[in-house]
């Protein structure tokens, strides 16, 4: 259950070797989170997050396999893990993400298609499957990791801000059909954050580290925060940039490259 | 059927059920085959202890009833009439609730999950020391219990949080008074050593007695406190007693966030002590205003803003005093804010497994949710409480980490023994239970 300070007991996560999620789930462990199911594809890193988990307090950690290139299993995957989990879910962490490789992928259809299951897809169809289960709950919070690669998409990743911006839209809507049901939606909006998939990448301007965005989103959690930016500047940077004219946009895209 | 959204006082916390208003034995009975389910009183426990997520709620207002007084003050009472329903029927015959925590807006049943106390527990004991007998609907059926019959499923639902059965009759005994009005001496202290002193020393001499405790204060006057003690006028001269006015003042909406701050409830603190006087005696006072001051100002939570508060409420012994000292200097040097805090001398505690008070101190804070190092600040003082050998109660709670349960009820698993007895399939669920992993 969550408590007064809104720090839950039982989490469920989505993409649970993610650099992200994983930061994030130390602090939740650190708090009150005790039992923590880690759904992926490569057992040996959701494994090795577990012990991660239970160094910083769990309890319990099991582990789900799925394949996000097949959106069809998204409904069992999710009542594996609401089952695994053994009761009331707190929180769902939907963390899996593909950043793919631009250059080779926009001339790949089979390539566009994992980029766009991934990222898109594969968690449109769990969320539909996570919504049930926790108005079934009466209560329950979800948390979507987008990025602001979805606020206004680039030339250089059309196909992850593209998919991100996809999910990031329909998960506001969804966050408003929630409202009055005691079930929220959440959406995480980070700047490029130095993780395993961007490694090798140009450094960009406002890049943390995934402490860095496990610390904001622990307070946007406290704070029931409909959008958590991190870090909490882009919101006004990005408030900015999507309103430019195309010229510009382009002209700035071009220089952070 | 009612799907609501529901929360304790202190408005944290909420998720939705199905609440129902069963109005008998076999109504509530029928309602027990759900799971999970809990019953809810006046709502007025802080924490989650009277809802469960998805499951159902018993409304116990429906419970109604109140039979004859006898001579010697015992009645029976359905479990969802509040001790203001009862106090405004009894009082003019010149009766008196035992024991009222300080609110009249609890429901019997609930005064019996929380097992309330007041401000003579050093004198009177808790409210289950009152109670001669009880009816209890449980998922394997009624049972009627009192201290002599099925002992321990009496004394494990005094503070069981409703996890033993739906409370359905009650028969306690009140006490005699000869008046509305309570007789009362106030006394200001500087300090915390001072107002524990006084209360170590002064407190026998009184039935009734609590202390004011300002927690913003640091250095010098850290601790400063208005202690006030009372007496039940006695004056059968008077006219018959009076019930106590209902409600005169409500705040209608939830304040906007932040309103109680630190600069605000120093400013209320401060008020409030200066306004006390250095010491008087003898000061005639209602018995509402005395019992109930809050009770003049109906959803005063809503005062916290829409995050709500916490109340953090914990008892030591005697030998311990040094952790109340503790606990009130490091919450004024966090800067963590908190309205007055209450200070109260318990007596010995009950044979309750989950009853909360023991001999020694209480301490019970208001405080706002919104500073980030408000839930780390509370953690700690569980620590600090554990090593006292003390406890937190449960009415008030909303946030304890689960394995410091046990080591402040070391009785915990008689009480899940008892509670698998009467519920062996664990539909008596609340969102406390859950959070608390009691069953």
């Amino acid at each position: 259950m969550d408590n007064a300070f809104a720090q839950p007991q039982t989490v469920v996560v989505l993409g649970g070797s993610s650099d992200i999620a994983r930061a994030i789930v130390r602090k939740l462990c650190a708090e009150r989170a005790r039992t923590v199911v880690l759904a992926g594809r490569d057992a040996t890193l959701l494994e090795r997050a577990g012990e991660e988990a239970r160094d910083f307090g769990a309890t319990s950690t099991p582990v789900i396999l799925f394949d996000a290139l097949d959106p069809s299993n998204a409904g069992t995957t999710i009542d594996r893990c609401f089952e695994a989990a053994g009761g009331q879910v707190d929180l769902v962490i939907v963390a899996l993400g593909l950043l793919g490789q631009q250059s080779h992928d926009e001339s790949d259809v089979a390539a566009t298609l994992a980029m766009m299951n991934v990222n898109f897809t594969w968690p449109v169809a769990a969320l539909t499957r996570v919504r049930s289960h926790l108005l079934d709950q009466g209560r329950g919070r979800i948390l979507v990791l987008s990025s602001v690669a979805s606020v206004r998409v680039r030339a250089s990743a059309y196909l992850y801000g593209g998919a991100k911006a996809g999910l990031d839209r329909l998960c506001q809507g969804m966050a408003d059909s929630l409202r009055g049901t005691g079930v929220s939606l959440q959406l995480v909006r980070p700047g490029v954050v130095r993780t395993r998939m961007t490694e090798g990448l140009s450094p960009a301007p406002f890049t943390t580290g995934v402490n860095e965005v496990a610390d904001v989103v622990m307070k946007g959690l406290a704070d029931s925060r409909a959008v958590i930016w991190s870090p909490p500047i882009l919101r006004y940077v990005f408030a900015v940039l999507r309103h430019l004219p195309g010229v510009l946009w382009r002209m700035v895209m071009d220089r952070a490259n | 059927m009612n799907r609501q959204q529901l929360t304790g006082w202190g408005r944290t916390a909420p998720s939705f059920a199905t609440v129902v208003r069963p109005s008998s034995d076999e109504e509530v009975a029928r309602w027990l085959g759900e799971a999970p389910v809990i019953a809810r009183g006046l709502g007025r426990s802080y924490g989650d202890a009277a809802q469960v997520a998805g499951g159902v709620v018993l409304d116990n207002s429906g419970l109604r009833g109140m039979g004859p007084i006898s001579p010697d003050g015992v009645v029976t009472v359905g479990a969802g009439l509040s001790l203001d329903e009862i106090i405004t029927t009894a009082l003019p015959q010149g009766w008196f609730v035992p024991v009222t925590p300080g609110t009249r807006q609890v429901s019997v049943g609930g005064a019996i999950a929380a097992d309330v106390h007041g401000k003579n527990h050093h004198r009177d004991g808790s409210f289950g020391d009152h109670v001669l007998e009880m009816h209890l609907v449980t998922p394997t059926g009624e049972r009627t219990v009192s201290p002599t019959v099925d002992p321990d499923l009496f004394w494990a639902t005094l503070g069981g949080m409703g996890l033993t059965g739906v409370v359905t009759r009650v028969t306690l005994r009140l006490i005699r008074v000869t008046s509305d009005r309570v007789l009362v001496d106030t006394d200001r202290f500087d300090t915390l050593d001072e107002v524990m002193a006084a209360m170590v020393s002064g407190d026998d001499d009184y039935r009734y007695s609590v202390a004011w405790v300002d927690c913003m204060t640091r250095g010098k006057s850290m601790g400063r406190a208005i202690l006030t003690r009372g007496e039940h006028l006695d004056d059968s001269s008077a006219d018959a007693p009076r019930a106590p006015r209902p409600a005169r003042l409500a705040v209608p909406f939830s304040a906007p966030p932040g309103l109680l701050n630190p600069l605000s409830i120093r400013l209320f603190n401060e008020a409030w002590f200066r306004k006390a006087p250095r010491q008087r005696r003898g000061e005639i006072q209602s018995l509402g205003a005395f019992f109930h001051p809050l009770d003049g100002v109906a959803d005063w939570n809503r005062l916290y803003g829409p995050r709500g508060f916490v109340q953090y409420q914990f008892a030591v012994s005697d030998a311990h005093a040094d952790t109340v000292v503790e606990a009130i200097s490091r919450l004024s040097a966090s800067g963590v804010p908190s309205f007055l805090a209450v200070l109260k001398r318990f007596g010995p505690g009950n044979s309750g497994p989950l009853s909360f008070p023991i001999a020694g101190w209480t301490l019970a804070l208001d405080l706002p949710v919104g500073p980030s190092r408000l839930p780390g600040v509370l953690d700690d003082l569980d620590d600090l409480v554990v090593g006292a050998g003390g406890r937190v109660y449960l009415a008030k709670d909303a946030r304890l980490r689960p394995d410091r349960l046990r080591a402040m009820y070391p009785r915990l698993d008689h009480f899940l023994e008892v509670a698998r007895r009467v519920d062996p399939e664990g539909r008596l669920v609340s969102d406390l239970s859950r959070r608390l992993n009691l069953r």
